[in-house]
């Protein structure tokens, strides 16, 4: 499955590369195994990161490759994994930290908070900690209790960190790379239910750093008139083909915009192209209070006021415990609600 | 079947050099050279001297809170002087007596204390870390930085300093599990002051010492009279040779006393009494250290009273070093600095819209650049 293509939107790429048709999960291994192969520094660590391969398959093979001491199946232990990648990267390493799913971050938060993202200030620009935190985030995958939340607010209130949530194989290949690369801290979260829902042409072999997609901008995917709509994630997946059947039904032109990072928020971009619709719909995964939604809604009324045609809409979880996997599909939105969002809001 | 007893290290050798009366054991005696006996002395007088200087400080309103060193010179100087000036210093918040030995200008800790992180100004070419503050979390860094010294081939000792309420926390379970598997060149060395704030140490654990919970993570735990500076420099050094030769992590408890508040926001009388600190006094670690030296001959009264001198002189020079720094670090704007490696634009913009505000209204007055 190896072709030559170009691939601007999703990964900045501009030469031409070989690529093989990978799942989300597939380009997440490949691009660790670039930047394990491209740099010493590069080291992988986590809960069964090793001879597991990782327990979504994030790592697979690579132990065998790289050897215990790159690819290192560390103790069961959260704040022990991310403190001492912090100390790893303060003395010069970079580190790969895994955690299992995003529900167990919480036992390194203190680390994330109080000592990743606050280092380089502290010491006033003389030490970074280049930690790339992967973790798989979201519902949609029928797991446990605290396997399914979405809670990219918590980092993104944290200033100092950069939270990159990708859409798919291909953008996830580039930013991860990116990140991994990055002077800064970065919280990676994976939309797990975009594991192995489609695959895409990912690039086999290595890139230099200006192929590579800038971290912080948002991508305009579609150019519409009607109204602005901002999703990342699994909820652009669902966004997209909610858009695609209401240009069907209803003749309504959207412009979609992705946030591949959710922060740094590159507001000017969803000002600049809601000046033109008058119109805007956030959709997110996470419930609706301080949700990255709630921000958007908030920068386009310091920005745009005076050009909406109608209220900025979030189509959001509800505040309520992320529930178990019996009402999960009920609690995320889903295709028919996002429509319904933004029907509600051209209607207006 | 019989119960059998599974063998597990119970032993925790105690070490005391220089007893509280000046009594030497002469067959632990470390030899150390006469120039850094006395230069070790001079950084015990200034690092007292200091904490005396910057709680007046406080008192005044000049600077803000800090955690004072007093009483744990011994267990801070014995310590670092044992490893390399290469070697890694991963500190928690109470180790002036380290850091000045390390290097640190009494000014820079100054400036810190009033708010400035300047005065923690690092760029890694120093071999430590900043002021860490929640509790044991910078165990793990100390662990990391270690592994990674490890990693990469050269023979850097990572040493870390914590108390003995961090031995309740998480973050010191992990961080000794994690050096203990990775078998990491890390000395961890406990200040076991006697108090976390106003909880004493029984109320921390119920373990007979500190020291012991190295044998759940596989290294050695070593109990050392803390305010004995011989004691304490030969058992890191023993800990730091282990360490470098690539035998692993150590665990030291250096006991101790916190003579002084937690931080200058405490008041120590509401929870302990005058006389459960009296009997410490008598084993005061520069007393004591005063009268090895004297008995060597390595020091006389009177350089002990040019030292005294020397050193209060140094710090009110640099008293005044640290309010000239400050006074033209006025502009607030700085705190924008540092926060991402490019700033985005969204914060360009904040820091517009926040440093058009501070100017229109001269909130900063004479400070405000």
């Amino acid at each position: 499955m190896c072709g030559v293509i170009t691939m601007a939107k999703a990964t900045q790429l501009t030469q031409d590369v070989e690529t093989s048709e990978m799942t989300m999960v597939e380009a997440i291994c490949e691009a660790h195994d670039q930047e394990l192969a491209r740099d010493d520094r590069v080291m992988i660590m986590g809960e069964d990161v090793g001879w597991d391969g990782g327990i979504f398959r994030a790592t697979d093979g690579l132990v065998e490759t790289y050897g215990e001491d790159r690819v290192v199946d560390t103790p069961l232990a959260e704040t022990g994994i991310i403190g001492t990648a912090v100390g790893l990267a303060i003395n010069g390493m970079r580190p790969v930290p895994e955690l299992q799913f995003s529900g167990f971050s919480y036992q390194a938060f203190h680390q994330i908070e109080s000592h990743l993202a606050r280092f380089r200030k502290r010491t006033q620009g003389g030490m970074n900690v280049p930690v790339t935190i992967r973790m798989p985030y979201g519902a949609g995958v029928r797991a446990l209790e605290h396997h399914s939340e979405s809670r990219e607010t918590y980092w993104i209130h944290t200033p100092g960190l950069t939270v990159v949530i990708p859409r798919s194989p291909q953008q996830t290949w580039a930013y991860l790379k990116a990140s991994i690369r990055s002077e800064d801290p970065v919280v990676f979260l994976e939309p797990k239910a975009l594991y192995r829902k489609f695959r895409e042409p990912v690039p086999e072999e290595d890139v230099d750093t200006d192929q590579l997609p800038d971290i912080g901008p948002a991508q305009v995917l579609e150019e519409g008139e009607d109204v602005t709509v901002v999703a990342f994630g699994h909820m652009l997946y669902r966004t997209r083909q909610a858009v695609a059947e209401l240009e069907e039904e209803h003749d309504i032109s959207a412009t979609v915009i992705d946030l591949p990072t959710v922060s740094p928020l590159d507001s000017e971009t969803i000002v600049d192209s809601v000046e033109d619709t008058g119109r805007c719909v956030v959709v997110q995964e996470a419930h609706r209070t301080l949700g990255i939604a709630s921000e958007i809604s908030a920068r386009i009324m310091d920005e745009a006021v005076l050009h909406l045609e109608a209220p900025v809409k979030r189509v959001t979880a509800p505040d309520v415990q992320t529930p178990l996997l019996a009402r999960e599909q009920a609690y995320m939105p889903d295709v028919p609600r996002i429509k319904e969002g933004i029907v509600e809001t051209v209607d207006f | 079947m019989p119960i059998e007893q599974v063998d597990t290290p119970s032993e925790i050798p105690y070490i005391q050099i220089l007893d509280q009366d000046g009594n030497v054991d002469e067959e632990l005696e470390p030899q150390i050279p006469s120039s850094d006996l006395v230069d070790l002395y001079r950084t015990m007088v200034k690092s007292r001297k200091f904490d005396e200087r910057r709680m007046k400080l406080q008192r005044q309103g000049r600077i803000g809170t800090f955690a004072p060193s007093h009483g744990q010179e011994a267990a801070q100087l014995g310590s670092i002087y044992a490893t390399r000036d290469d070697d890694w210093f991963v500190q928690s918040y109470r180790e002036l007596t380290a850091n000045l030995w390390r290097g640190l200008e009494v000014e820079d800790d100054l400036l810190y204390a009033a708010g400035y992180e300047h005065g923690m100004e690092l760029t890694g070419e120093e071999n430590q870390t900043p002021i860490a503050i929640p509790i044991a979390s910078q165990t793990c860094h100390a662990t990391g930085i270690a592994w990674a010294s490890k990693l990469k081939g050269n023979d850097r000792v990572t040493i870390t300093y914590f108390g003995d309420g961090s031995t309740s926390e998480g973050d010191f379970h992990e961080a000794m599990n994690f050096a203990g598997v990775f078998e990491t060149p890390t000395v961890f060395l406990c200040q076991n002051n006697q108090w976390a704030i106003s909880v004493p140490r029984e109320r921390q654990t119920a373990s007979d010492t500190l020291a012991q919970k190295a044998h759940a993570y596989g290294m050695p735990g070593i109990q050392v009279d803390g305010n004995d500076i011989l004691g304490v420099y030969h058992a890191t050094k023993r800990a730091v040779d282990r360490a470098r030769a690539g035998d692993g992590p150590t665990m030291i408890e250096a006991i101790t006393y916190r003579m002084n508040v937690h931080t200058t926001a405490d008041d120590p009388t509401k929870y302990r009494d005058e006389e459960d600190v009296e009997p410490w006094r008598e084993r005061d670690p520069i007393d004591r250290f005063r009268t090895y030296l004297l008995e060597k001959d390595v020091l006389d009264e009177g350089d002990h009273d040019t030292i005294e001198e020397e050193v209060t002189e140094e710090i009110a020079e640099a008293v005044e070093t640290f309010e000239d720094k400050a006074e033209e670090l006025g502009d607030p704007e700085d705190m924008f600095d540092f926060a991402y490696s490019d700033e985005p634009p969204y914060l360009a913009q904040q820091r517009e819209e926040f440093t058009d505000y501070w100017d229109r209204h001269d909130v900063w007055g004479d400070h405000h650049g």
